[in-house]
């Protein structure tokens, strides 16, 4: 996996409310079996008209946007499927970084397993994130994991919690499989106890 | 010991390893897997060398993509991409020695409707699959939710998740319920109480009267829609009539091993005085049946409201709320019994279950659909398609004038070709009203089976209870 230690970088706006993963990637996408080149449609029904051309006010079609690599966004962001294919659309667009005050659990769960860093802060400095995005591509917003900061183009930094082993993870770009595989006498104690106490599972 | 809820007790009982930062490796006892959010992880396994640990732990069945009609045997039915995703699903359960129901066997459904009904779910387990709506397995008082492809990955190759513990909610419906009133009316009613991001960080528990007088047909539904209100699960503690459901089942335990099996399932109910972090109260007898106006699932009213006013709301819901009565094409004011509908969908792992079609097939018996709707049945698995054409019911819904389909996921994603078209109107029994969900600008309103039944008949969304 990609490390994430520090970000500038151009952040979009959208403030709408419960964006779901139907909307960062209709269904019509997830029958690839590959993990890369959905970004062409990530928030395809919002981006494009029915004949494929861009919608011109949709924020990530606009010239100061096409290279956002954080979205400033509204509550409850990556409600709904499951679907990694959402982060990956994210990812393979060049987003680096979410930003809400708060986001659906398996979406969440699923930003830091490829590379991408959700981030949760209260609404008074989503507002200030959110005028700060709205300037544009000359305003750069700054990620610092390693300080669990956000600082506006203008300065004024914010701070984020994050849970200990996945800034961890994500700093160092692990690989969580080989991490469990390093427990895997644990998984083999627990499977010999399960089988006497609870045969039938 | 200190006091403890069924999410505590089914977690501490998984604990494979802890590290003493509280991360754990969560050992998963059964893993679903479906066509669309595996092959990248079978993939990845492939990549790195490496085998499914637990091959007899894992079941895979294609519903997603698989289409409905009759004639599906016929490969061009399904679309190039579906057909790969579909063929990747067998050779990867052949290849990797996993459990697997194909389209041709009867067994084959949607997966949350094809675990417990083989008996593969039961109580006090970890159940995980690429599939938010995982949490419908909550109903036995399994730990049951959603993973992405990665966790897939990381499920077949360990048999383990890395996780750390959520918090405990206790969603109690007190009393009974109305004529008229079901599970999902109960469901969708907390999401209308808590919204779709209430339960983000916490397990619900479920309880209560109404609850405990549920089947478990409607315990699942109830369970299915936790994710819908941003939880992680939904639980409900097993009883007897949880213990009727999984007897005899074909991987349930038998003889001895089912006797040790109830004893321990016999401990698996929140203690007494268990420490709650939220607790959310609703009366039974206040539930009314509902149907969704907006596209959130949060969007919820009682079927007697009228469509409200986007500044009834505060902060960012003002410009959703505009935008979802935008994109669903009604006004401020307006009676929802006055909404129009041109499609009827009846399936879903929320409402495809045996009980589901006896509730609809009870409203259309000797009624016709109304003249230009299109209605459509989707048995939730083969076995309760089966089941139905035995007890009567197929013939109740043909002879209404519903499509009755093969088992799969159908228009509740619409990855198949059963899809609404532009500005189409449908009530759905599914679980997801988003935009797009049921097909590209589709407008869809969730209800439950009955209320589907009834706007069916009349053409417009209705209150069932006129009709029984």
């Amino acid at each position: 996996m990609e490390k994430f230690t520090h970000l500038s970088g151009i952040a979009a706006p959208m403030p709408l409310v419960n964006i779901d993963t139907d909307m960062i990637i209709p269904k019509v996408f997830l029958k690839t079996i590959k993990r890369s080149g959905l970004g062409v449609n990530l928030f395809d029904e919002m981006r494009y008209d029915r004949q494929g051309n861009e919608i011109a006010d949709f924020v990530l079609n606009k010239p100061a946007y096409r290279q956002a690599q954080i979205i400033v966004a509204g509550d409850n962001f990556g409600c709904g499927s499951s679907r990694e294919h959402a982060p990956w659309a994210l990812a393979d667009f060049g987003i680096k970084a979410v930003i809400s005050t708060s986001f659906a659990d398996i979406f969440y769960n699923n930003c830091f397993k490829n590379g991408m860093l959700p981030i949760v802060l209260p609404q008074e400095a989503i507002d200030v994130l959110m005028k700060d995005a709205e300037k544009g591509a000359n305003a750069r917003m700054e990620v610092d994991l390693e300080a669990q900061t956000v600082t506006t183009s203008e300065g004024q930094s914010f701070s984020f919690e994050v849970d200990a082993f996945k800034k961890h993870c994500l700093l160092n770009g692990l690989d969580d499989i080989g991490l469990t595989m390093e427990n895997v006498s644990a998984i083999d104690d627990f499977e010999a106890r399960a089988k006497i106490e609870r045969p039938w599972a | 010991m200190s006091p403890k809820t069924l999410y505590d007790k089914i977690w501490d009982a998984h604990v494979a390893h802890q590290s003493d930062d509280g991360t754990c490796l969560l050992y998963i006892d059964r893993h679903l897997v479906h066509e669309v959010t595996s092959p990248q992880a079978f993939e990845g396994l492939r990549m790195a060398g490496r085998k499914v640990r637990a091959p007899e732990k894992t079941i895979a069945v294609p519903d997603h993509n698989v289409p409905t009609t009759l004639d599906r045997a016929n490969a061009s039915t399904m679309t190039e991409e579906s057909r790969i995703q579909v063929d990747a699903l067998d050779k990867n359960a052949k290849d990797f020695g996993i459990n697997y129901y194909p389209v041709s066997d009867v067994r084959q459904g949607i997966v949350h409707i094809v675990g417990p009904e083989q008996g593969w779910t039961l109580p006090g387990m970890t159940v995980v699959c690429g599939d938010s709506h995982t949490a419908t397995h909550g109903a036995f008082g399994a730990l049951a939710h959603g993973i992405g492809t990665s966790e897939v990955e990381h499920v077949l190759a360990t048999q383990t998740l890395i996780q750390k513990k959520s918090k405990n909610m206790k969603v109690e419906i007190t009393g009974k319920l109305r004529p008229g009133v079901t599970a999902k009316d109960i469901t969708l009613s907390v999401i209308g109480a808590t919204g779709t991001a209430g339960g983000t960080g916490y397990v619900i528990e479920y309880c209560g009267e109404a609850i405990r007088d549920l089947s478990m047909e409607g315990r699942m539904t109830v369970c299915n829609m936790a994710i819908e209100g941003g939880a992680r699960a939904g639980l409900i503690a097993p009883d007897e009539k949880t213990y009727a459901y999984c007897m005899g089942r074909p991987h349930a335990p038998k003889g001895a091993a089912w006797e040790a099996a109830v004893s321990w399932w016999k401990t698996l109910y929140s203690d007494d005085d268990a420490h709650w972090d939220k607790v959310i109260t609703l009366k039974g007898e206040d539930i009314a049946p509902v149907v969704t106006w907006g596209t959130s699932p949060e969007d919820v009213l009682p079927i007697t409201a009228t469509v409200p006013a986007p500044s009834s709301f505060k902060g960012g819901k003002v410009e959703a709320a505009q935008r979802s009565l935008d994109y669903m094409g009604l006004t401020a004011g307006q009676k929802l019994t006055d909404i129009q509908i041109d499609t009827v969908f009846i399936g879903s792992c929320t409402n495809g279950r045996i009980e589901d079609l006896r509730a609809a097939a009870a409203i259309l018996k000797g009624k016709k659909v109304k003249d230009g709707l299109r209605a459509m049945v989707v048995p939730g698995s083969g076995l309760v398609r089966a089941q139905a054409e035995e007890e009567g019911i197929a013939q109740i819904f043909i002879d209404a004038g519903f499509e009755w389909r093969l088992a799969g996921c159908s228009m509740c994603l619409a990855m198949n070709p059963d899809q609404l078209a532009e500005g189409e109107r449908c009530a759905s029994t599914s679980n997801r009203n988003f935009e797009g969900r049921q097909g590209y600008k589709g407008r869809t309103h969730l209800v439950s089976p009955a209320m589907a039944a009834a706007a069916a008949i009349t053409g417009h969304l209705t209150d069932v209870r006129e009709m029984m």
